[in-house]
């Protein structure tokens, strides 16, 4: 066994404390055929650490293009030529939404909006919405709106949206590659004032958008310190007309050790498969990283692409005895 | 007829890779006119609405 893999069984396993980076980097650079023991010792940890459950979560967007924003990996930018149209969802949707989301058995409903930060116009949607989802569904409600003020993370909290997603997207060195409209620094505050909140903090971002392992390891090792309640791993999907539109798709393997990695670098965590799991994994992937660290999913579709039918995550779930985290257990 | 993913027209050009894209994406452009439809995808579906042929869903 390579003596990183011991180190972390010892470390991470036993005593619970996740690697540091100079060790995770260690992971991300161990050859395929470490991978199996690798990725069973993430696994290890997760049930050791999080239990069986798999928390499962739909997600839906509020307000979806016109962004002022240039994120490079994102359609929803109105600076880029993508075509995505801008485009208002209204409560009734918006409930039927969480209605769809709820009946997979799932505890989570996250309501997006591709914007910088919330305007006036988009906190009184979402004070309506949650108010409608929460008279209407059973089932936590959190929400994505970019960069926030103070006073809109005690409005959040007073409507009783439990968890707060901003993404930090990728590690501090590479984040100008990636954003140059706002700082990873802003974002870096909001998530300050998130947890100060008590809302829970959601946290992760996207692999494979030309960084290189030394700053995947950096990401990982940034986001532990940060110590969130659950960090969503996306996969780019390169989106047309974006700067990141003809970018390659992380190899499967390299996704494979970049899950185990995170899992060690955040023991306690929820780690989420989010956006393009599909097409760097496809579904003998996905099973793998589900038996690799990952203990959560977003089912059905995400903003503005297709996922797999929700019925066959849940299928393979029942098929790997992990059990649909339910809504009690949230509480 | 257009393409409903990259809005070229459907009778010139080789759109198998927008045909295989569009397993995993809704449709972008009116297969009628080309114009940009104003798309909202939902957990379970999506719906595409052209201002001039109307709206379509999954």
């Amino acid at each position: 066994m390579p003596e990183i893999l011991d180190r972390a069984r010892a470390r991470v396993l036993h005593d619970g404390a996740g690697l540091g980076e100079a060790d995770i980097l260690e992971v991300l650079r161990l050859p395929d055929e470490d991978l199996p023991e690798l990725l069973q010792l993430a696994h290890d940890v997760r049930m050791k650490w999080c239990g069986p459950e798999v928390e499962v979560e739909g997600i839906v967007s509020l307000k979806t293009g016109g962004c002022p924003e240039d994120c490079h990996f994102c359609s929803q930018s109105g600076l880029f030529a993508s075509p995505v149209r801008a485009v208002w969802l209204d409560i009734p949707s918006l409930v039927e939404a969480a209605k769809q989301t709820a009946a997979t058995g799932a505890s989570e409903f996250c309501i997006v909006a591709a914007v910088r930060g919330p305007d006036k116009r988009l906190m009184e949607q979402m004070r309506a919405g949650v108010k409608a989802i929460k008279e209407a569904v059973d089932i936590q409600v959190a929400a994505s709106l970019g960069m926030l003020s103070q006073e809109q993370v005690d409005e959040l909290v007073d409507m009783g949206v439990h968890r707060y997603n901003h993404n930090l997207e990728t590690c501090r060195s590479f984040f100008p590659n990636v954003v140059t409209t706002h700082s990873w620094e802003e974002r870096w505050e909001t998530l300050t004032m998130v947890r100060e909140s008590g809302m829970e903090v959601c946290c992760g971002g996207i692999l494979g958008m030309g960084e290189t392992i030394e700053q995947r390891a950096e990401f990982a090792a940034q986001l532990a310190s940060l110590d969130p309640h659950e960090v969503p791993l996306n996969f780019l999907s390169p989106r047309p007309g974006t700067p990141f539109g003809d970018r390659p798709v992380v190899e499967g393997r390299d996704a494979l050790r970049a899950i185990a990695a995170f899992r060690l670098a955040m023991p306690r965590t929820i780690l989420r498969y989010a956006g393009g799991r599909e097409i760097t994994l496809g579904d003998l992937g996905t099973r793998e990283g589900l038996l690799g660290g990952i203990n959560a999913m977003i089912v059905g579709n995400y903003l503005t692409t297709l996922g797999r039918p929700a019925t066959a995550d849940l299928e393979l779930l029942k098929d790997l005895k992990m059990p649909v985290k339910s809504l009690s257990a949230t509480f | 007829m257009f393409c409903d993913r990259c809005g070229e027209p459907a009778t010139s050009g080789d759109h198998t890779p927008c045909a295989t894209a569009r397993e995993m994406e809704p449709p972008r452009f009116c297969p009628d006119c080309r114009r940009r439809m104003k798309v909202q995808v939902y957990p379970t579906g999506w719906s595409a609405t052209c201002v001039e042929h109307g709206t379509r869903q999954s």
